[in-house]
């Protein structure tokens, strides 16, 4: 398949640290993926190394199969964003896009597309240093879709934006995705990425630890648990553990039951009379997937509390 | 197996990928912000400007029946034309054959012995044979002579001059001299003996009429002392030189025809000893002359006066071509830019040449409309300018063009190893406007100015030089009229600079992370 993103035993180190290593992932074209990791996983340098920006010690990165600096019009293969301040503020935004499209020998008629693509049309002709955040991330996206490229890379995206630019970045992300393209997203809260990625990659102090579809994840992190609403807690509680489940309080009225499916939880309930709400199978979110990913990765656990120690 | 979903196909065409796109990328990076175009219009404005101011800080008086404007040679440029000239007409193709058995001479009042005429004769004080146009001033000529203390020479039209045997003249030791005519070409000979000839040298002299005049001429220039020290200066003294000459035979003259005496250039009225003279006994022939023929030493502006402004320009080009750089670095804006064209080494080249030719056309109209405004300036206050063939000018203007694009081609190249704007900047002004300021304006001795002028970048300013410095000429101007270097030997020492520079920016770019 051609539009994809092949990392393969990837190795770099800065001084003392390993940012990257032997790191390997794909990316496959129609999906959104995410790319999760806390600050300092290691998510930009992959996406600099992928880039040709950075140089890897070690193991390689192909896109559509080839090196990115072999690539002779990079924005036909790949559009990336990987900071969206990285501007000369006293351009204007259409003028930013002029120059990156005249160095893909393309010409005005497709930057004016790209605006229209992104809804820049009312801010391109101003001085980009007067840009709020938002306007800044859709110009870098404008950019990145200059080529119309197959393969798509954004360095946190969604981060900064506010409530209307989140929803409107993830129906994007979604609609690029859905052209068949690869699209890779990177982010360091998995909520963000909620209702967005298909897949997920998630790497920790450089490392992969994990590379799995969304749906798999979230069904395993919910592992046949039922969440039991009732007034009567500790009743409730007594009589499912006497039935051999393992109960564990979420809030005042919800407890989180596992070890037995939902039928044997109404009816040892019932066997009991002890009152309830609602009995249903919980619905893990991705946040509480990814800790229950990441709880045996005790190296990461390490470089989360690093990175809150920072 | 599952089908994954079809792969997205662009439906997107673009052109050749290459050097032109590259260029043409970062000519709409350049021309979009529009501090780096006013910056670069305005180092043209700053030549013009500050050279302007620099023209009105001249002024020279002229006496009262107005400004003597000195005589010009057959190539257009300034000269002395002031010799004691012995002549007969020569009609076609001839020659003349001397003797010279003796150069000797008189120095007025040198500082070492203010009251007294001494006795001595100066280096380029010149006694030989001569063919000449006319008697007019700056008219076209060859000559074969003795020197003062550099030997035989021939020299030819002012400006140029060619070594023959060196070694004084005596009675012991005499030169024999010839000079032949062969329509327009003119060959010189010397011996020691009257038998074994040498040839020194050849003239062609185009446009020569028929009916020229050959002769003996006699001339001595001014002895100049020049005292170091800022409290120095130079002084100029009268000098007179006198030489013998026997076994005089021309070829081509008129049988019985009688020689013509005259001080060309010399007001009657002068002192004695300006006015010369020629006494013929048996055969024998002395003349006593003043003067030179050779090159004007000055007295006037030169072109490159009316580009003083070229360092002020030059500051505002460093600052704007480093920015061209390290406003992508402070940004980050250079990953943007290292993503859409990864062949880094073109990047910069590119760059390089957008930053180049933008300042040279910036350099180029500058000049172009400082050096007349500047000499209208000059002219409207008395001064004469030194005027130069247009290709000289032509190559004084398109060189300060050159100089500013260069060096905003090092300015780029630096900032791109630096990185930051104020380091490059800083490291710039330093190596190349700092030691032309201190050299040019600064009390240094004589020794530190060369050498700044000789290793730094600044080395390139020699490009604006209008006049060669002859050496045949002593001049009394001081150390610094001249650059040590010659012109396009100077602009080369900044090209080798730029080209390390980039050499390095190169490497760098290419190695570093981005």
């Amino acid at each position: 398949m051609e539009a994809t993103i092949e990392v393969t035993e990837l190795s770099k180190r800065f001084g003392q640290t390993m940012a990257l290593d032997q790191l390997s992932f794909n990316v496959t074209p129609g999906h959104v993926t995410g790319f999760v990791g806390p600050n300092g996983a290691g998510k930009s340098t992959t996406m600099r190394v992928i880039l040709g920006l950075d140089a890897a010690d070690a193991g390689q990165a192909l896109v559509g199969g080839r090196p990115y600096r072999s690539l002779r019009h990079p924005f036909n293969h790949v559009g990336a964003l990987l900071d969206a301040s990285a501007l000369q503020p006293s351009r204007t935004g259409r003028n930013h896009l002029l120059w990156l499209a005249h160095s893909q020998g393309l010409t005005a008629a497709r930057v004016d597309e790209v605006i229209g693509l992104v809804g820049l049309e009312t801010a391109a002709r101003r001085k980009a240093g007067g840009y709020s955040l938002g306007m800044r991330q859709r110009l870098g996206i404008a950019a990145a879709l200059l080529g119309d490229p197959p393969v798509l890379m954004f360095d946190e995206p969604i981060n900064g934006l506010d409530p209307e630019g989140i929803v409107w970045m993830r129906g994007f992300l979604r609609a690029l995705a859905a052209e068949g393209r690869a699209v890779l997203v990177s982010s360091h809260l998995m909520s963000e990425l909620q209702d967005t990625a298909d897949h997920l990659i998630v790497i920790g102090r450089g490392r992969l630890i994990a590379d799995v579809g969304v749906a798999d994840l979230l069904a395993a992190a919910a592992d046949g648990r039922v969440t039991l609403r009732t007034s009567a807690r500790s009743e409730a509680m007594t009589a499912l553990a006497r039935a051999g489940a393992t109960v564990a309080t979420t809030d005042r009225d919800t407890l989180t039951v596992s070890g037995l499916a939902a039928e044997r939880v109404v009816a040892v309930l019932g066997e009991n009379t002890v009152p309830f709400s609602e009995v249903a199978p919980h619905r893990a979110t991705l946040e509480e997937a990814y800790m229950e990913l990441t709880r045996d990765a005790v190296e990461f656990h390490a470089a989360v509390g690093q990175a809150e120690a920072q | 197996m599952t089908v994954g979903p079809t792969p997205y196909h662009s439906s997107l065409r673009t052109g050749h990928d290459g050097l032109m796109q590259l260029l043409h990328a970062e000519w709409t990076k350049f021309r979009t912000v529009r501090g780096w175009v006013i910056g670069t219009v305005s180092a043209g404005l700053v030549l013009v400007l500050v050279g302007l101011l620099a023209s009105a800080g001249f002024h020279t008086g002229c006496p009262p029946e107005g400004c003597v404007t000195p005589p010009v040679g057959p190539d257009g440029e300034w000269v002395t034309d002031i010799f004691y000239f012995a002549y007969q007409p020569l009609d076609g193709d001839g020659s003349i054959t001397v003797r010279v058995t003796s150069l000797t001479g008189l120095i007025t009042y040198p500082p070492d012995h203010p009251n007294d005429i001494v006795p001595g004769v100066v280096p380029w004080a010149k006694a030989g044979v001569i063919i000449k146009e006319s008697t007019r001033q700056g008219s076209p000529y060859a000559a074969v002579m003795v020197t003062g203390s550099h030997g035989v020479r021939m020299q030819y039209n002012y400006t140029h001059d060619t070594a023959g045997r060196s070694g004084g003249v005596s009675a012991a030791s005499p030169r024999w001299l010839r000079l032949t005519r062969s329509s327009a070409v003119l060959t010189s000979y010397e011996s020691a003996d009257g038998s074994n000839w040498t040839r020194v040298g050849s003239a062609y002299l185009g446009g020569l009429p028929r009916t020229v005049l050959v002769g003996l001429f006699v001339a001595s220039p001014w002895y100049i002392v020049s005292s170091p020290g800022l409290a120095g200066g130079t002084s100029s003294r009268l000098t007179q030189a006198t030489a013998n000459f026997d076994h005089v035979s021309l070829q081509g003259v008129a049988p019985g025809g009688g020689w013509t005496g005259h001080a060309i250039g010399v007001e009657s009225g002068g002192p004695v000893l300006a006015q010369g003279g020629l006494m013929e006994s048996e055969g024998s022939f002395t003349l006593s002359g003043t003067g030179d023929i050779a090159p004007a030493e000055g007295g006037g502006r030169r072109v490159e006066d009316t580009l003083r402004g070229t360092f002020a320009a030059l500051i505002v080009v460093i600052v704007v071509a480093t920015m061209f750089i390290t406003a992508e670095y402070r940004r980050g804006m250079i990953r943007t830019t290292l993503t859409a064209s990864p062949r880094r080494g073109r990047v910069l080249a590119a760059k390089a040449i957008v930053i180049g030719a933008v300042t040279f056309m910036a350099g180029l109209v500058g000049a172009a409309v400082a050096i007349p405004l500047g000499e209208w300036i000059l002219r409207a206050d008395g001064n004469q300018i030194l005027t130069v063939t247009s290709l000289t000018e032509l190559r004084v203007v398109v060189g300060t063009a050159a100089l500013l694009a260069v060096t905003a081609v090092l300015a780029l190249a630096v900032g791109t190893v630096f990185r930051r704007s104020a380091a490059a900047v800083t490291a710039l002004i330093v190596a190349m406007v700092l030691p032309y300021v201190l050299a040019v304006a600064a009390p240094l001795p004589e020794g530190v100015s060369e050498w700044l002028l000789r290793v730094t970048p600044a080395a390139a300013f020699a490009i604006q030089q209008s006049l060669p410095q002859y050496p045949q000429v002593i001049t009394g101007n001081t150390p610094l009229y001249y650059y040590p270097m010659a012109p396009w030997a100077g602009f080369a020492v900044l090209c080798v600079y730029t080209a390390v520079a980039l050499a390095l920016a190169a490497y760098m770019i290419r190695r570093r992370d981005a």
